[in-house]
């Protein structure tokens, strides 16, 4: 990878003027966020067709030495977090279900209950809980790992070896965390209906198991897997991304790794909701 | 004073004209301006420089981590930097050993020093760790094999520094500041260690190697490294053999070498 910022394109005014002491007028504030917003957008847009490129020209490349990585990060992102996710999954279960029950028994719309966990959990809740749960354990981690590691010349040390830096630090985090916050949020959703189901029986809902389950596969159509899949793949990549942009695509000193970290978690955050808008719109227009 | 081995190529191994360059972490600053320089494969040379005269973004420059301001760079004819996939061989015939070694802190000392071989060569790290057996006994660095580098002295961390960039076998390597704040027996064995590498390393299959070393103190290569060079006033100016040392007229020079002689 080539030095500095992936933002290869060099605007030093632009940079100075969103550094400068605050403006005294309001349009002048709203200019400089937007300029930041366009800077970051930029940066941000650089390295993900840098990182894409780089994982489909080295494809297969020193397979015995990534693929351990790419594993390992599944692992961090995914596996190591499930227990924690099949409790988050039990508390969702109650929650929408505690609500639902509550709002649909005075009105005899029980039979509304699996629609209801369908539309909530698997379309909207489930795939947001489980990429902010993986931005806030795994993420977070991500840019102090790959911050301390530009900091202290580890970065440096790879490109001198002749290893990639996004190859060996990035593409592994990206492949990882999708596949990660995909799998999680199977469980998770999974979790979570079981967990509704018993909720409802333990509030006396008069529903069979049967009926249940039936009212969740017919709410339930192939569009809702196919676009479940799409979004946390993207929610998990779109993550890793922004985590691995602020720890690793520019120079940092060891003090400026919390505020990357800070930068991170809220982009990370405004991305995911802007993707999880645009799955809507989708489901809303077909 | 070491003979001098025969060059084994009639292309310079480095070759700067005019070349000017910037600080690795603030590349609006420029370090040095005008450098002229050619090294022939097998030389010896030492860089000295004071605190703070950029002795070590000279190295990444001349390791190819960053691109000049100006001037031309080549190394073996090639024009540098290489950041291209396809050109990475040419680049790989040059190794690098860090000031502080800039060890991977999350593997063990013998993962470190495989970890060129296993990407290149399409290893696993466990069987990459294997094979640096050689390389790990050279530097001394066997009982730490499986050690983190966080739990190595400095000292140590600057030979698996040494023993990772030998792992590609390059035929230049660049080492910064190998000396600084290490004691006598290690001072020792670096310069033996360099001595060996320079004649041709049973390691390196008895290849001489071509050695650029930075340092800020000249007094310790006397002896060893056959060509100096200095970095002052943002400037760089080779001054030739020990010999021609004090007859540079440089003042930087002249207190570099009183300083060596009052210490020694």
């Amino acid at each position: 990878m080539e030095k500095g910022n992936a933002s290869a394109v060099s605007l030093p005014r632009v940079r100075l003027l969103v550094r400068l002491p605050l403006p005294r007028s309001l349009t002048g504030y709203l200019g400089r966020g937007l300029f930041r917003f366009l800077l970051a957008l930029q940066g941000l847009g650089a390295f993900t067709l840098i990182t894409l490129g780089v994982t489909i020209s080295r494809f297969g490349a020193a397979r015995r030495l990534i693929r351990p990585l790419i594993r390992q990060e599944v692992y961090r992102a995914g596996l190591r977090l499930l227990p924690m996710f099949l409790f988050i999954a039990a508390g969702v279960g109650l929650v929408v279900i505690g609500q639902t029950v509550s709002w649909l028994a005075p009105v005899g719309a029980i039979n509304f209950l699996g629609t209801v966990m369908v539309i909530v959990v698997v379309r909207e809740l489930g795939p947001l809980v489980a990429a902010l749960l993986v931005l806030a354990r795994v993420g977070t981690a991500n840019v102090v790992e790959l911050g301390t590691a530009r900091a202290t010349g580890e970065v440096e040390a790879l490109e001198a070896l002749g290893i990639d830096p996004v190859h060996y630090l990035v593409v592994p985090r990206v492949l990882g965390m999708a596949l990660g916050v995909f799998a999680l949020t199977v469980y998770l959703i999974l979790g979570a209906l079981l967990s509704g189901y018993l909720w409802a029986f333990l509030q006396d809902v008069p529903l069979r198991p049967g009926d249940y389950f039936r009212q969740l596969a017919t709410a339930l159509s192939g569009l809702d897997f196919a676009l479940l899949a799409v979004k946390t793949l993207a929610f998990g990549s779109i993550i890793a991304l922004v985590t691995c942009y602020h720890g690793l695509a520019q120079p940092l000193r060891l003090e400026e790794v919390s505020r990357a970290s800070v930068a991170a978690v809220g982009q990370s955050v405004i991305a995911c909701v802007l993707i999880d808008a645009v799955f809507i719109i989708i489901y809303l227009t077909t | 004073m070491t003979d001098q081995p025969p060059s084994q190529t009639s292309v310079p191994a480095i070759e700067m004209a005019g070349v000017a360059f910037s600080a690795m972490r603030d590349p609006d600053t420029m370090v040095a301006e005008g450098i002229n320089w050619t090294v022939n494969a097998g030389d010896y040379w030492v860089v000295a420089g004071l605190h703070g005269a950029g002795k070590s973004d000279f190295l990444m420059l001349t390791g190819s981590l960053m691109a000049p301001l100006r001037g031309r760079y080549r190394f073996f004819g090639e024009e540098m930097p290489i950041f291209e996939e396809e050109r990475l061989k040419e680049r790989l015939r040059l190794g690098l050993v860090f000031d502080g070694g800039q060890l991977f802190n999350h593997l063990t000392v013998a993962e470190n020093v495989a970890l060129p071989l296993c990407y290149h060569h399409n290893l696993s790290l466990t069987a990459g760790a294997a094979a640096v057996g050689a390389l790990l006994e050279c530097t001394a660095l066997t009982p730490w094999a499986q050690s983190r580098p966080g739990t190595l002295g400095r000292s140590w961390q600057k030979r698996a520094g040494l023993a990772r960039a030998l792992a590609l076998e390059p035929e230049v390597l660049l080492v910064d500041n190998p000396l600084a704040g290490l004691d006598p027996p290690h001072v020792h064995w670096w310069l033996g260690f360099l001595d060996q590498l320079s004649k041709g390393h049973p390691l390196m299959h008895d290849r001489p190697i071509t050695l650029v070393a930075t340092t800020a103190d000249f007094h310790p290569w006397k002896g060893h490294a056959r060509q100096f060079a200095v970095l002052r006033n943002q400037g760089f100016l080779a001054l030739g053999a020990w010999d021609q040392l004090a007859a540079a007229g440089e003042e930087l020079v002249r207190e570099l070498l009183t300083e060596g002689t009052r210490t020694e």
